[in-house]
């Protein structure tokens, strides 16, 4: 069921009406039954692998936390008989136990998203293998589904084991309110990736009907359509155009076509993180923020802090770290230390654990080598601009930069950074990306940017003009973003001034919203992953 | 507590302003974006048209662009004294044929349904534009909702058709001056329903109907033709099977031998105008406007000449020339007709 179809409307109505009517210790029980309605209706086999999850992480999670508490329970029971080593041994003992339980629950769930997720592209690299060596055998590609939100659910509760194992949350010991932590419908289409610590405590609470939460989470949702339906799936029409008949459109055309993605892909996919967070405060649940105006930002590395926020910090808390600390990157970090100098030797096990970050985070995107190229095109910029940052340092103080004008710069530097990066993403081939990214500097077709070729890529004029529109209003609701919330400040106008602006958007997304028959109404992007 | 009830009020004054603009301005842009269908495709004005007469008729059409093309009702009136009425629309289904007589039937029981069999051909919809064509004219009812879930293609709603607004949402970027003219009324564009057209385009070199894999008609318009016989019956109507003489879609003999089992297996008449040229007088040199797709004004008259004599002879269906009311109503479709007629002819170079 589509963010964007009646029926996804339909479906949110009666939650609704029945949530506040319904008693509100039920609140919880009715949010898990119409979750799995909503997985169900995208594909009854697919609840299998989301209860498969459910179970397993509940379980493991639970005899975590009864190891860690029979341990606690112990040790204070024995604290006066008990030596340093008896207590050692015993500590060493049950951490084991966990150990097995949490290595057992990431590998099995882990495992799921990788076999239902990469198989086919193994096999296709494989039987690339094979062919490269002239035998002439073939794997045969598996026909896997992939069940919807499959990388979000799975990360956010691998993510709770991972959070119940070091004890920063306690467990959940109802699974049927763990259930809702993994299924919750609005984050399990495209995330945001929430941690227990943050989202239990608003969505197991009682919430009594509140106007002003409601009317709040309404204008979130009602946002989170406008980028979606006039912006991202009209700019679709344009990207479409352009990577659909790559050869032809070259040159001028890959800018053009960098910037339209961009566009799409923010519109889209904050859109529908709008739309979700909308829906839960609608319910009186708070989400996470996953964005925080990404292209404001001056460095990939800054971009990187604000974009997909609960997917950064996931794989900074859950990879990142874990490796960097984990014994035998401790051994490597002494040995080229020693071997290498302190400078080179203490930056290289950075590059090695931000490598598996890139790697990871490239192919959680999609299984095939674009995303790869991707994630670790994103790693390569990041580890030069670190290493050149005394460099860079030296030059801002010799040469004062820092004015407005060069914020702007390097704000358009990285957009332009991003935007090239995303290519791989785009095109999903490397090579066509390379030649397109090539084509910018050999085809000498600029004129196209006025002599009106703009025109058939599928757009109108009239088309461009609500893109511009579209585009110029969301900027500007960025800018007023840095002075805090945009719908505080609109509560704060008078009824009318209200209405119309409210109304206005409305009646922008009725009139000017790419839907219906006609246009092929694209899935959020991000569904996808 | 004069203050609480000063605000109370307030709010309740707030809502019921909002709630009229929104509204109102959502019904407005409704009628302004929808099509008129009053200077193109003038086939999607017919279905509503009906609403606006007085539903005493004899005789109700029921079918595609065959039957509204192919017969004149003022013919019938002048020449026989026949109340008819033709609920034709572009490629209308057999489903929605069944459900625009279930329509019909509400507000009257005419005496015989003639209903044109081409529509057999298809099991499902086509198109969507053909569905709006023969659906958005309907008024409300049961019989609406069922036409309509039974016509929509799988890129369809109901909720567009329950609000137009949805599927019309960017005709604002194609919008003229006939949609602000016609935006909450509407001029008639048919005659009885039926849609005139007096420019002559001769029949040469009628293509012979490509083979196909399977000749029988689907399941579908099967149980909807027998609805409609088992419907006609109920209410003591005669139903009338017909085959316009339209020479393209091809009628293949297949086709034709199902429809005559059919009729003679529950007791129809079935009169396939494709084997009455003599009779009917149709020539397809001059009595066709589209190379021998539909008939002309010529064409129709003819035919419509034929079948009134049919009607009356056969079929007994009265002349009601003699009831003053009724004469007076035709007297100004006549007029209406015949006005259409000369302006045609003097559009088209004839006169």
């Amino acid at each position: 069921m589509l963010f964007t179809s009646y029926g996804f409307i339909g479906f949110l109505a009666v939650l609704f009406l029945l949530y506040y009517i319904c008693p509100r210790k039920c609140q919880w029980a009715l949010l898990l039954a119409f979750s799995y309605c909503f997985y169900f209706l995208a594909g009854a086999e697919y609840v299998v692998f989301l209860c498969v999850t459910t179970v397993t992480i509940w379980f493991a999670a639970c005899r975590i936390e009864d190891s860690a508490d029979r341990q606690a329970a112990y040790l204070k029971e024995h604290k006066a008989e008990l030596s340093r080593e008896e207590k050692k041994a015993c500590k060493d003992r049950l951490k084991k136990v966990r150990l097995g339980w949490i290595l057992a629950g990431i590998l099995l769930n882990i495992g799921i998203l990788a076999v239902l997720k990469y198989t086919n592209f193994a096999i296709a690299n494989i039987n690339g293998l094979l062919g490269a060596f002239g035998q002439t055998g073939r794997l045969s590609f598996l026909n896997l589904a992939l069940p919807l939100g499959i990388s979000f659910y799975t990360f956010q509760a691998v993510g709770y084991l991972i959070d119940v194992y070091r004890g920063t949350v306690r467990a959940q010991r109802n699974p049927f309110r763990f259930a809702l932590f993994v299924s919750f419908f609005p984050q399990l289409v495209q995330g945001p990736i929430s941690r227990f610590g943050d989202l239990s405590e608003s969505l197991y609470a009682e919430h009594p009907f509140d106007a002003r939460t409601v009317s709040f989470g309404l204008q979130r949702i009602l946002w989170g359509y406008f980028k979606k339906m006039v912006i991202a799936d009209r700019m679709l029409v344009g990207v479409n155009a352009i990577i659909h008949d790559a050869d032809a459109c070259q040159g001028a055309y890959v800018l053009v076509g960098m910037f339209f993605y961009a566009c799409e892909l923010y519109a889209d996919f904050t859109g529908g993180i709008d739309i979700t967070i909308g829906i839960a405060q609608t319910l009186g649940i708070t989400l996470q923020e996953n964005f925080e105006r990404p292209f404001f930002s001056k460095s990939l590395k800054e971009y990187w802090r604000r974009w997909h926020i609960s997917m950064g910090t996931w794989f900074r808390d859950y990879i990142f770290y874990p490796i960097s600390v984990c014994r035998p990157m401790q051994k490597f970090n002494k040995f080229s230390r020693r071997r290498l100098g302190e400078n080179l030797g203490k930056r290289l096990p950075v590059y090695l654990s931000s490598f598996v970050v890139w790697f990871a985070t490239g192919i959680w995107h999609g299984a095939s080598w674009n995303f790869i190229a991707w994630g670790l095109g994103n790693w390569a910029v990041l580890m030069v601009s670190e290493t050149l940052e005394p460099l860079y340092d030296r030059f801002h103080q010799r040469f004062g930069a820092g004015g407005k004008a060069y914020r702007a710069f390097e704000i358009v530097r990285t957009f332009l950074l991003v935007s090239a990066l995303r290519t791989f993403d785009c095109y999903r081939s490397v090579p066509v990306t390379f030649r397109m990214l090539g084509s910018l500097l050999t085809a000498r077709n600029w004129n196209i940017l006025w002599d009106g070729s703009l025109l058939g890529l599928g757009l109108s004029l009239l088309d461009y003009g609500i893109l511009a529109a579209g585009v110029i209003l969301l900027l500007t609701v960025s800018l007023a973003q840095r002075r805090g919330s945009v719908r505080e400040r609109i509560a704060a106008k008078p009824y009318p001034v209200r209405f119309v602006l409210w109304y206005g958007l409305f009646l922008a997304v009725l009139l000017a919203g790419a839907y219906g028959i006609g246009y092929d109404a694209s899935q959020f992007i991000y569904n996808q992953f | 507590m004069r203050m609480k009830k000063n605000t109370k009020w307030h709010k309740c004054i707030k809502i019921a302003v909002s709630a009229f603009i929104v509204i109102s301005t959502l019904f407005m842009l409704q009628r302004l974006l929808v099509p008129k269908y009053v200077d193109d495709v003038v086939e999607g004005a017919f279905i509503a048209e009906y609403y606006q007469e007085e539903k005493d008729f004899d005789i109700v059409f029921i079918g595609d662009c065959e039957v509204y093309e192919n017969f004149s009702p003022a013919v019938l009136w002048q020449e026989y004294g026949i109340n008819s009425y033709i609920r034709g629309s572009a490629q209308q289904y057999i489903w929605q044929s069944y459900y625009l007589l279930e329509d019909t039937l509400r507000y009257e029981t005419p005496d015989v349904v003639v209903f044109n069999v081409l529509s057999l051909q298809y099991d499902e919809a086509q198109r969507e534009a053909y569905n709006r064509m023969s659906l958005e004219g309907m008024e409300w009812s049961p019989a609406k909702v069922k036409a309509i879930f039974a016509s929509m293609k799988e890129e369809e709603n109901f909720l567009d058709y329950v609000f137009p607004i949805l599927r019309y949402h960017t005709r604002w970027s194609r919008l003229t001056g006939t949609d602000l003219e016609y935006m909450f009324d509407t001029k008639s564009v048919s005659h009885n329903g039926y849609y005139m057209r007096v420019d002559v385009k001769p029949a040469e070199n009628v293509p012979e109907g490509r083979i196909l894999a399977d000749y029988s008609f689907g399941e579908n318009a099967w149980k909807y033709l027998d609805k409609m016989t088992a419907l006609c019956q109920e209410k003591g109507i005669q139903l009338l099977l017909i085959k316009a003489p339209s020479l393209y879609p091809y009628w293949y003999p297949e086709w034709e031998s199902q429809v005559e089992e059919y009729a003679a297996a529950n007791g129809l008449r079935y009169i396939n105008f494709l084997e009455l040229q003599e009779d009917t007088g149709i020539d397809y040199s001059t009595d066709t406007y589209d190379g021998g797709l539909h008939m002309n004004l010529s064409g129709a008259e003819k035919l419509s000449r034929y079948l009134g004599r049919l009607l009356t002879e056969e079929l007994g269906v009265p002349d009601r020339r003699g009831e003053a009311h009724l004469a007076a109503l035709w007297e100004e479709k006549i007029a209406a007709y015949e006005a259409e007629k000369e302006e045609q002819y003097r559009y088209y170079g004839m006169k």
